[in-house]
């Protein structure tokens, strides 16, 4: 284990926290989490991140690392020697998985949501066909990233893993909800295993809500953080 | 072996200007193409086909697209005059500044200019209050990066010559030096560093060019409603 001062600010069901605490275990790195209540958020937060006000963040000897992905690429860098790399090493395959996490962060992410504030069947549908486009290019990265292998990142989950990965809490949420199938067996075979993979992984299993538990709280709002 | 690097990008896009900085200042041999964006490529489509944008940058036959990709790409793959430092946190300090402009000063800045009327004061308003984050992350530096340029100051260095492009097309000053003293010295001091001052695009030419976007929405405001 790995002692240093590391404390986490977050909200159990975003997926940007989870992305930080996944990374956190990656590296065997022990912190102290703190939960945030986004209707009256705590000085230290609201100190931590005065630009934005938003949580993850990640405080280590006392200086604040905000943005969930440089949170990642910050725990890669600060205890590089512990554990395996997030990120890869070459620089063209680093290039293409913070492609494809901006990529998901923008085209992913807006693409989901769509499809839980469309009105009436007919926008359902379209927002639902846009996200299985988004995901055809996703299950294309998947096998390119992959070669062959378990994860984007390879044998081990890494950046691109991370960053899409944490938003699978939030996808079975909108299909339970939605009564639809969105990761399909035929139409994205390589996401759908991975997605299984993914969440069984000693690095994400403790840290990912249980769907339910998303499910109820979608009944009230959806996840910001 | 022999290196080839190509970047395709606009006369005029921002983005495309941050990838010809980095090469320019590591000293890199490459070509360019003015892409016209009304008749792209086959070159851009093939390298470029989720976005279909540019910049791309193609190394030895690899695409990589999305400028603030491409820069951290050079940065690792030739070392001399590094953009980011060693230091894990100042780097996420500089990935942080760097993705603020464009999440939030870059969608500000063009609100301001493309908003007419009451919305336009409103976004002109909001513009003002991200750039305070800017003026205040200036505080003891030369330069977002510290003495020397850095991540940071390339992606936001189109507010160097744009600003002034959007305040004349607007007829409202956006930066004034008033109130932004350290941001008003480091547009400066930016816009006339080697290398960077010999890469602007002709002033006229982008303010005809940007007057013609913001047409259409000067006219769709004076429709009777």
């Amino acid at each position: 284990m790995v002692k240093s001062d590391v404390k986490v600010l977050g909200f159990w069901p975003s997926p940007f926290l989870m992305r930080a605490r996944i990374a956190l275990k990656i590296k065997s790195v022990e912190y102290e989490f703190l939960e945030e209540n986004l209707g009256s958020k705590s000085e230290l937060l609201l100190k931590s991140n005065p630009v934005h006000k938003k949580i993850p963040v990640l405080i280590h000897n006392d200086k604040p690392v905000c943005e969930s992905l440089i949170i990642v690429e910050y725990v890669d860098e600060a205890w590089s020697s512990s554990g395996p790399s997030i990120l890869p090493s070459d620089p063209y395959d680093r290039a293409v998985a913070r492609f494809w996490a901006a990529y998901v962060d923008e085209k992913w992410f807006s693409a989901l949501r769509d499809i839980g504030s469309a009105n009436g069947a007919e926008a359902k549908k379209a927002a639902i066909e846009q996200l299985i486009e988004v995901l055809v290019l996703l299950e294309d990265a998947f096998v390119k990233c992959s070669k062959g292998k378990a994860f984007f990142g390879g044998n081990q989950i890494g950046f691109l893993d991370i960053a899409f990965g944490s938003y699978l809490g939030w996808l079975r949420v909108t299909e339970k909800m939605n009564e639809v199938k969105l990761l399909d067996e035929v139409k994205t075979p390589g996401l759908f295993k991975w997605a299984e993979r993914f969440c069984a992984d000693a690095a994400v299993k403790d840290v990912m809500p249980e769907t339910d538990k998303l499910a109820e709280l979608k009944a009230s709002a959806p996840p910001s953080s | 072996m022999a290196e080839e690097v190509k970047l395709l990008k606009t006369w005029s896009s921002p983005f495309g200007l941050r990838a010809f900085w980095i090469l320019k200042l590591k000293g890199v041999q490459f070509d360019f193409v003015d892409e016209d964006l009304s008749n792209k490529s086959p070159l851009l489509l093939q390298s470029n086909p989720v976005y279909k944008k540019v910049p791309v940058l193609i190394h030895n036959g690899k695409p990589i697209s999305e400028s603030l990709v491409i820069l951290e790409y050079v940065d690792e793959t030739w070392k001399q005059n590094p953009l980011l430092p060693e230091d894990p946190y100042e780097r996420a300090r500089a990935r942080f500044w760097a993705k603020f402009g464009e999440d939030k000063v870059l969608v500000s800045i063009w609100n301001a200019f493309i908003k007419q009327g009451k919305e336009q004061e409103e976004a002109i308003g909001l513009a003002i209050e991200t750039l305070k984050f800017l003026e205040e992350e200036l505080k003891g530096k030369r330069f977002f990066g510290g003495e020397k340029i850095g991540l940071a100051d390339l992606a936001l260095g189109w507010l160097a010559n744009l600003i002034g492009v959007f305040e004349e097309v607007i007829g409202v000053k956006l930066i004034e030096k008033e109130r932004f003293p350290l941001l008003s010295a480091w547009m400066q001091e930016f816009a006339e560093a080697p290398v960077i001052k010999e890469s602007w695009p002709p002033h006229e030419k982008l303010v005809t060019k940007f007057r013609a976007i913001r047409e259409p929405y000067v006219a769709a405001a004076a429709q009777p409603k």
